[in-house]
């Protein structure tokens, strides 16, 4: 099952992404994951949050943001664990659009969220070989 | 070395030019009534007839004709002759993609290139030099009048056209230019390029440069006659009168003659209309006196300047006006194309986008940027960086298309761009062109 992803527009400019950050702090969410994608005049800030909706009123005041579905899965912590999945992906022929990596704190674990485009399909690439990702509900328990 | 193109008329007594004046304008109104309804129908609205106009003078009973008369008549309206007269179009851009299709019969185009041609021996031009247009060639005025006048006052002429900076200068050292025309920025940055290929400014064979199209400053100048080592001039025109040549500087460098045997020009009052005297600052109006396919009677250029009738020591006695001050209207002049807002308003609503921008002009080593901020729709935006910057490019595609100059596009969140009093400020340009 997929997890929802908040992407949010952040000018490059100084200040505008403590902004963006401030009015997710002050609505009392916690940032599980993230990461940047950063160019000369602009970055999208890639989160994942433990409250989409409040999320998405906190941020919607000042800029743009729109929900993605991502893949996420754990991986082992040890050398090939990351190769593993990839090449799940790269052998049923799906592009990655990026990725990034964060640990959980409940069980230290790695975790690592994947976009592409077509998320059943990376899903199902994944499971048969015996890959899970996980949902709404195990990111909760993280 | 002859000191005027056409000395009897360059050197006239103010009779004589207002007898030159006061004939023409009679003729030309009477022709304007009779072949042009566009124009007819404005006189007939004022209640004016041709037999008001007996003398220079009576010019101000006559209407106005502005850029939207001009939109409003494309492409024939206010043609002065049978197409079959015409042997030329010339072209700028205008709003709302329509643009402004100027008609020249062989007089006008001989006339236009008489007035270039004073304005290149003004500059010290004589049939011993070698000049170099690197003016744009083709619609734009600039390369096809500065061209004609090179060959009238019988220079060997470089048709180089704008760009490719390297062959200019190739031309110019192994040709030996001694007259170059072009854009004052483009001038500056011939000059710096030069400096970086090691060229000092006496290794040119340059003793003057004819420069025009858009505004500069004094210290500007400056800066173009050290890099050079020449003396710069200064040229005005528009499309809507013929080009560049309507007037041009002399040695004096304190303005520029206006050919007023061809071209009557008054200062207007921009909100009333009112007729200043000579001195004051206000709109510049211009009325071709003897063009036969694009006629126009009191065009409202929008530039704000001032006129002055001084005697100046070149010993030409047409009247002098002053570096444009500024706009009436919205306009801008980067890189030598006329924009205005209401052109990249119309991509952007054509694109898609809201109406909220902000247009940020400046300068940067002596070349003109354009930077146009765009709020993004909330609908619009995407996770992926490359379809962002996929939109932007293919913005800045369509504003290429518009505008004729390609600016940089530059999405921001929505809500962004700083309101005052509930309105955007919707340019803001940090050139400090007018002194």
């Amino acid at each position: 099952m997929a997890i929802k992803q908040l992407s949010v527009f952040v000018e490059n400019k100084q200040g505008k992404l403590v902004d963006t950050v401030r009015a997710i702090s002050a609505a009392d969410i916690n940032i599980r994951a993230m990461s940047i994608a950063d160019t000369k005049d602009f970055g999208i800030l890639r989160l994942i949050v433990s409250d989409n909706e409040k999320a998405i009123a906190a941020l919607n005041e000042n800029t743009v943001v729109t929900t993605t579905q991502v893949i996420a899965v754990k991986m082992d912590d040890k050398a090939g664990a990351l190769c593993n999945i990839l090449s799940a992906l790269s052998e049923s022929g799906i592009d990655v659009e990026y990725m990034y990596a964060f640990t959980a704190s409940a069980d230290f674990g790695a975790y690592v969220v994947v976009r592409v485009d077509d998320v059943a399909a990376a899903e199902k690439a994944l499971g048969d070989k015996g890959i899970a990702t996980l949902n709404e509900t195990d990111m909760k328990k993280l | 070395m002859a000191k005027y193109y056409q000395p009897e008329i360059e050197t006239a007594s103010r009779e004589e030019i207002i007898r030159i004046q006061n004939e023409k304008i009679v003729k030309q109104v009477k022709h304007v009534y009779e072949n042009v309804p566009y124009y007819r129908n404005l006189m007939d609205e004022k209640g004016v007839k041709p037999e008001d106009i007996k003398s220079i003078d009576d010019i101000k009973k006559l209407p106005f004709l502005t850029k939207n008369d001009l939109r409003e008549a494309y492409p024939y309206g206010l043609l002065g002759t049978d197409l079959k007269n015409c042997v030329r179009i010339q072209s700028t851009s205008g709003t709302t993609g329509k643009r402004v299709v100027a008609f020249y019969t062989q007089n006008d185009i001989e006339l236009w290139e008489e007035c270039c041609a004073r304005a290149i021996v003004a500059a010290g031009g004589t049939e011993e030099d070698v000049c170099q247009v690197c003016y744009g060639y083709g619609l734009f005025t600039g390369g096809p009048g500065l061209n004609g006048g090179s060959h009238k006052v019988g220079c060997l002429t470089l048709p180089m056209s704008s760009g490719n900076t390297d062959r200019q200068i190739q031309f110019m050292m192994d040709l030996g230019s001694t007259i170059i025309c072009c854009t004052p920025s483009y001038a500056a940055y011939i000059g710096e390029t030069l400096a970086e290929k090691g060229y000092k400014p006496e290794a040119n064979k340059l003793k003057a440069g004819i420069f025009g199209a858009e505004p500069w400053t004094e210290e500007m100048r400056r800066s173009i006659e050290k890099s050079l080592g020449i003396k710069a001039y200064d040229i005005y025109g528009l499309t809507e009168t013929s080009g560049p040549g309507v007037s041009f500087e002399c040695e004096e460098q304190t303005g520029m003659h206006i050919n007023e045997d061809h071209f009557y020009a008054e200062i207007i009052d921009p909100e009333t209309g009112e007729v200043l005297p000579e001195g004051s600052k206000g709109e510049l109006v211009f009325t071709s006196l003897d063009k036969e396919g694009f006629p126009l009677l009191r065009y409202r250029t929008r530039d704000i300047c001032v006129l002055t009738r001084k005697k100046c020591s070149c010993g030409r006695t047409h009247v002098k006006m002053s570096k444009p001050m500024g706009r009436s209207d919205d306009m801008m002049i980067i890189r030598g194309v006329n924009v205005f807002p209401s052109q990249i308003e119309t991509v952007l609503l054509n694109e898609g986008y809201s109406p909220n921008y902000q247009i940020l002009v400046d300068r940067v080593n002596n070349t003109d940027t354009l930077d146009i901020n765009v709020e993004l729709n909330p609908d619009q935006f995407s996770d992926k960086v490359a379809e962002i910057q996929a939109r932007e490019k293919a913005l800045e595609s369509a504003m290429r298309t518009m505008l004729g100059i390609g600016p940089k596009v530059h999405l921001v969140a929505p809500k962004s761009i700083v309101r005052s009093e509930g309105k955007a400020v919707r340019v803001i340009d940090n050139r400090k062109l007018h002194d």
